[in-house]
């Protein structure tokens, strides 16, 4: 009797308790994405799974949609029709103030770092702490320390961001983007421009970091060696659909078209060499000479 | 043919026209968005505002000082030289005084903080932009408006009838220093005809109000430009530019706006 009468008001608290978001597989979903900038179609149709815990690489051709897809997973941008959503909850139909918290629960390296110039290393991690924590100076300043010596620069501490080199700047702004130990993290292009050795350094990391916090991770990139090495599973974009898909083995052995020319570097194929144009012997005027 | 071009002429007329007036729109929506976050800006990060001060206000004071001096300096020779003709040249002093406080001091001052400190916050903030520093700041869930622009906003307001002041007492002091030092005007004459025509609401609060709105303009144009920047080196060196054009611009609106509405009645 007890039993059946506990039982009936836990089914009961349950129907009235605030809908919670339902514990997924798959931290982010995004369902049937469109997009446009003006008139112009970036994303066409996308539909894309980011496994808990996972590290998945998006690759494609610039301008393929790639970054704007990131900027709609941290719900800076809404797409046209479609869902995106993050740990159960749709990005885009929270309001600012949701968004911002969700925001709070992601970090995002960007291509270049995107360091404050006006700030210290020091206080460039410091900055997200500061401004969303009411943690004591030196409770912050034990919390830096220890993210930046997980990159290997706590020694760099006091430097300011126009004395380090692309490959610290780099580690440095991935200290920042784990300074609040994120659910996500999004890399956009984290190995442009950088040496073979400071290459190897941010991907080590990136693998090492998101294992160790149990984060989850985006990478979108174009070095397909450096990260094949390092992710669960790819997507390939190319002109806003997804084109292909699978995990690193199976893209490294894929014999799609497409596929094959990106992962081998190859320069003519299904992505043509030549810009779209008139022919080039109408462009030399060729036909025109003969015919005089 | 003509009205094919008639067509082709109409639509780019049409065209700058839209983009113009989504311009405007936007530009008032960044300024509505300014004053509503200010409040949080202020609360939460008033040392960046005090910052801000120093950076546009404390280092816009070499040029100011400097000109100030030599415009005084200039308005005494010039008062001087005509005054004299009618045999009032103690006047000159009056004549200083009202010219700086009324016009000059806020004029010249709004212009030199445009071309100094306007320019400077459009390149800053075109640079954050172009260097993703703002879309950073914005994916760590900080709002860019309340930390980046809110500071410099009220930073530049506050800056800039401190100058203006400074710029008319330093003028003041220029004319003295030609007129009774160099000339050899009877100082007392200089002083107390001086103390006579300047009327405190009619002069100096009417010039502090001019050079607050000023402020506000400036400031507004040249965050709003910053913000507004193509993210390239071409995209932030045509902000600056306009920044300055259009801040001279509008001061110079602004100025015969308000001087027609104070000054009426004289």
């Amino acid at each position: 009797m007890i039993v059946a009468l506990w039982g009936g008001w836990f089914k009961i608290s349950l129907f009235f308790w605030p809908s919670r978001p339902v514990p997924m597989e798959n931290l982010v979903e995004i369902k049937d994405v469109n997009f446009a900038y003006d008139v112009r179609p970036v994303l066409k149709g996308i539909n894309m799974n980011v496994p808990r815990g996972g590290i998945v690489a998006i690759m494609g051709l610039s301008g393929c949609g790639k970054t704007t897809l990131l900027r709609m997973i941290g719900g800076v941008l809404r797409p046209t029709t479609g869902t995106v959503t993050v740990a159960g909850r749709v990005i885009n139909r929270l309001d600012e103030e949701e968004r911002y918290q969700m925001r709070r629960k992601m970090g995002m390296l960007y291509q270049f770092g995107a360091l404050f110039t006006d700030m210290s290393v020091f206080d460039n991690v410091a900055f997200q702490i500061r401004e969303h924590t009411e943690l004591p100076e030196a409770m912050i300043q034990d919390l830096v320390l220890m993210k930046l010596n997980a990159v290997g620069l706590r020694g760099a501490q006091h430097m300011m961001p126009s004395e380090l080199s692309g490959g610290m700047a780099r580690r440095v702004a991935l200290a920042r983007a784990i300074a609040l130990d994120p659910m996500l993290i999004m890399y956009d292009e984290p190995f442009t421009g950088l040496d073979p050795l400071s290459m190897g350094v941010i991907s080590n990391l990136v693998r090492r970091l998101g294992d160790a916090l149990g984060a989850t991770s985006i990478v979108v990139t174009h070095d397909v060696q450096e990260s094949l090495k390092i992710v669960d599973y790819v997507y390939f974009m190319s002109d806003g659909i997804v084109v292909a898909q699978g995990t690193p083995d199976e893209i490294r052995n894929s014999r799609a078209p497409f596929v094959h020319q990106f992962v081998w570097g190859e320069m003519d194929g299904p992505m043509p060499f030549h810009y779209p144009g008139a022919p080039y012997a109408a462009d030399l005027e060729l036909e025109a000479a003969r015919g005089t | 043919m003509v009205l094919e071009h008639l067509g082709k002429g109409l639509r780019i007329v049409g065209r700058r026209a839209i983009n113009g007036i989504w311009r405007l729109g936007f530009a008032s929506r960044f300024f509505l968005f300014t004053l509503a976050r200010s409040a949080t800006s202020f609360r939460r990060f008033r040392g960046l505002t005090f910052r801000e001060i120093y950076f546009s206000g404390v280092l816009s004071l070499i040029i100011i000082i400097v000109s100030g001096l030599f415009v005084g300096m200039v308005l005494g020779l010039q008062g001087y030289e005509t005054l004299q003709k009618y045999g009032s040249s103690e006047a000159v002093g009056t004549l200083v005084a009202l010219s700086l406080t009324r016009e000059l001091g806020p004029v010249v001052s709004a212009l030199l903080f445009a071309s100094r400190a306007g320019s400077a916050m459009t390149a800053e903030i075109g640079l954050m932009k172009a260097t993703e520093q703002i879309s950073a700041m914005e994916m760590m869930a900080v709002d860019p408006i309340a930390r980046v622009i809110g500071p410099r906003f009220w930073g530049g307001v506050l800056s800039m009838p401190l100058l203006a002041a400074m710029f008319s007492a330093v003028g003041v002091f220029g004319g003295y220093l030609i007129a009774v030092v160099v000339i050899g005007v009877d100082e007392g004459a200089f002083w107390s005809q001086m103390q006579n025509a300047v009327d405190f609401r009619q002069d100096i609060v009417n010039g502090v109000i001019k050079s607050m709105v000023f402020g506000v303009a400036v400031t507004a144009i040249a965050l709003f430009e910053g913000y507004d920047a193509p993210p390239t080196a071409e995209g932030v060196s045509g902000a600056t530019t306009r920044t300055v054009v259009t801040s001279s611009l509008v001061i110079l609106g602004l100025d015969f706006v308000l001087t027609a509405f104070m000054f009426k009645g004289i």
